[in-house]
């Protein structure tokens, strides 16, 4: 029976208006939710346990703040919350190196993530951290299912593919067709009581360092035009002023 | 700045012309890169021996290359390619591998960077609602965004060694599954038209369609067209929880422009918006906003495109 880990991170409600104070994003007053993918990995994770058994838990490396989504998931149904204490802001090589030696420790069979966390927009920890590993990944995947190993669909190939993934794997989820649980009044109340597992890792030193933030620059007023005739005028613009077509 | 490779996109079997940008990208990190093409026939690597600004290329040649497996194109180009920095594009593969092989270097990777200064590279957080500035303190890999650099000319003239590689792929195939629908996906087109919840009926996508088949284009859709309507494929999606897309234009239709939505599509070069409210979000961040029912824009833009392309 597979030992399931799922990442979870937190991250500003994708409402949120994003400021910005001095050189650097302010979030003090940002309402704070798990990252819309790992919403998926969770489920898929909690799926693959109702398939093949196991135990699932979700992992989480950041401050305190971060044990919100770790009941949260708790609420929906996984077995173990953890959280791996952070000191400091980290490179991607620092927060892997991290996971990679959590993951390590709690074993597992196989990881669920996100596809990418709605703050970084980057999707490296997935193929980052079976790579440290040395584990098969796939990537992006918008189905799962579950026959004593894992197959899953891809896009690729200009459609989609059907892949086997050997485990042990780290898999990264898209959206799909997947319908998220709602938590049910006994998990939201099981959560409430659960304890946080807090672990400490050393990691190495980050050798990207984030030099500033900034808003995006403000796009200069576009033009605006009255009524479906002036299609024509804008694709003639397009060719003319844009040098587009 | 130390060594630069640039791992080619390919596209069957070819080099995508997208990656004279990435060359571009390494000079402009301070030196001439050495070009990874990774492929199963090294003729593949022609296409690039008069490019400017490379220093060398390598034809990895190797039948890892059929299918994309993380782990079988990391090990593959890790066994070819020098120590230095690594760049690659930012198509949903590209961003993988350049992870992969960070992670398989023990390497930091910054992903989307849209300039560069000296060792200082930009990308985009929060959906685009910020940007944020790193310092690279040693060898990394860089992921670029297309429409950024310009292209590195013709003029040059370099000579294509061919290694031979193999790499130890993990997934297997079991299943090729086309796209339901022959168009271009939205994350590979140049040009995008993307139709909303104001559509009215998932039928009446067709007359996106004619244009987007006048002009080359992919069509996209809102979430809520996605939600709403069943025909409507999540692939088409494009925002938040959909596709990131970078065209050279963006058409919105009948999309209010929800900060959801514009998280995916607020760095196309061009944003066209066709909405009959004139208040709708969109309208901020169009460079060409029609005040309109798409039932009286999509004909006159369809007819005045249609003697254009002629
Ligand atoms: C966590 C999260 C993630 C999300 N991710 C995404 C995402 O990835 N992508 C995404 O798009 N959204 C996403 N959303 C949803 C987003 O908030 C909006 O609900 C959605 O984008 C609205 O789609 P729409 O503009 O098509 O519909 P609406 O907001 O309903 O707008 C329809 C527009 O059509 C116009 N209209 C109506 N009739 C006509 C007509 N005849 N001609 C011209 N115009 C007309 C109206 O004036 C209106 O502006 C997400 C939301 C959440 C909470
Ligand atoms: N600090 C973190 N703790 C736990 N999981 C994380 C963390 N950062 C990223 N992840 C996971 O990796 C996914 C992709 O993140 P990213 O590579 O930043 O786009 C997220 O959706 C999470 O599932």
């Amino acid at each position: 029976m597979p030992n399931i880990i799922v990442l979870v991170k937190q991250v500003p409600d994708t409402n949120a208006k994003i400021l910005v104070s001095g050189e650097s994003v302010d979030l003090s007053a940002v309402k704070m939710v798990m990252s819309p993918y790992d919403e998926f990995a969770l489920e898929t994770a909690l799926q693959h346990k109702e398939a093949a058994g196991g135990e699932v838990t979700a992992l989480t490396v950041g401050g305190p703040g971060a044990e919100k989504i770790l009941k949260d998931a708790k609420a929906m149904g996984v077995d173990h919350i953890v959280r791996v204490e952070t000191s400091s802001s980290m490179d991607t090589n620092a927060l892997q190196t991290v996971l990679k030696q959590a993951i390590t420790n709690l074993g597992a069979e196989v990881v669920y993530c996100g596809k990418s966390a709605a703050d970084t927009g980057a999707g490296s920890t997935g193929p980052g951290v079976a790579a440290r590993l040395g584990w098969a990944s796939a990537s992006n995947i918008t189905a799962a299912t579950f026959d004593g190993g894992v197959s899953v669909m891809t896009p690729g190939n200009g459609g989609n593919v059907k892949l086997s993934v050997p485990l042990p794997a780290v898999i990264s989820c898209d959206k799909g067709n997947l319908k998220v649980r709602k938590a049910n009044i006994k998990g939201i109340m099981q959560a409430k009581k659960a304890t946080v597992d807090v672990h400490t890792i050393e990691s190495p030193i980050s050798t990207v360092t984030v030099v500033n933030q900034s808003l995006p620059p403000a796009k200069p007023a576009g033009k605006s035009y009255q009524g479906g005739d002036a299609a024509a005028e804008v694709a003639q613009l397009l060719r003319d002023e844009a040098n587009l077509l | 700045m130390s060594e630069t490779i640039v791992i080619a996109e390919m596209n069957n079997n070819a080099i995508h012309p997208s990656t004279a940008e990435l060359v571009a990208a390494a000079g402009a990190l301070g030196s001439e890169p050495t070009l990874i093409v990774p492929c199963t026939d090294a003729s593949a690597a022609d296409g690039a021996t008069s490019w400017n600004g490379i220093s060398n290329i390598i034809a990895a040649k190797s039948s890892a290359f059929e299918n994309y497996d993380a782990a079988g194109w990391a090990s593959a180009l890790d066994a070819v390619m020098p120590q230095g920095t690594i760049i690659t594009g930012t198509s949903p593969q590209s961003k993988d591998l350049a992870a992969r092989i960070a992670g398989h270097r023990g390497m930091p990777v910054v992903q989307d960077v849209v300039k560069i200064d000296g060792n200082q590279v930009t990308s985009p957080v929060y959906s685009g609602k910020a940007m944020q500035t790193v310092s690279l303190g040693g060898a990394s890999v860089i992921s670029v965004r297309s429409n950024v650099f310009s292209p590195v000319q013709e003029g040059g003239e370099n000579n294509v060694s061919v290694v031979d590689t193999t790499g130890n792929i993990a997934t297997s195939v079991q299943e090729f599954m086309e796209r339901a629908s022959k168009r271009l996906d939205v994350s590979e087109a140049n040009i995008i038209i993307s139709g909303g919840r104001g559509m009215g009926s998932p039928e009446n996508f067709s007359h996106l369609e004619a244009v987007a088949d006048t002009i080359g284009a992919a069509v996209g859709a809102s979430r809520a067209a996605v939600d709403t309507w069943e025909a409507i494929p999540h692939s088409m999606q494009v925002g938040q929880t959909g596709k990131t897309v970078n065209p050279n234009l963006y058409i919105a239709v009948g999309i209010s422009g929800a900060i959801q939505h514009l998280a995916g599509m607020r760095s196309s070069r061009y944003i066209v918006a066709i909405n009959k409210d004139a208040d709708a979000p969109i309208f901020k961040h169009a460079d060409y906003g029609i005040v309109a029912t798409w039932e009286e824009a999509l004909p006159v833009l369809h007819n005045k495109l249609q003697t254009m392309m002629e």
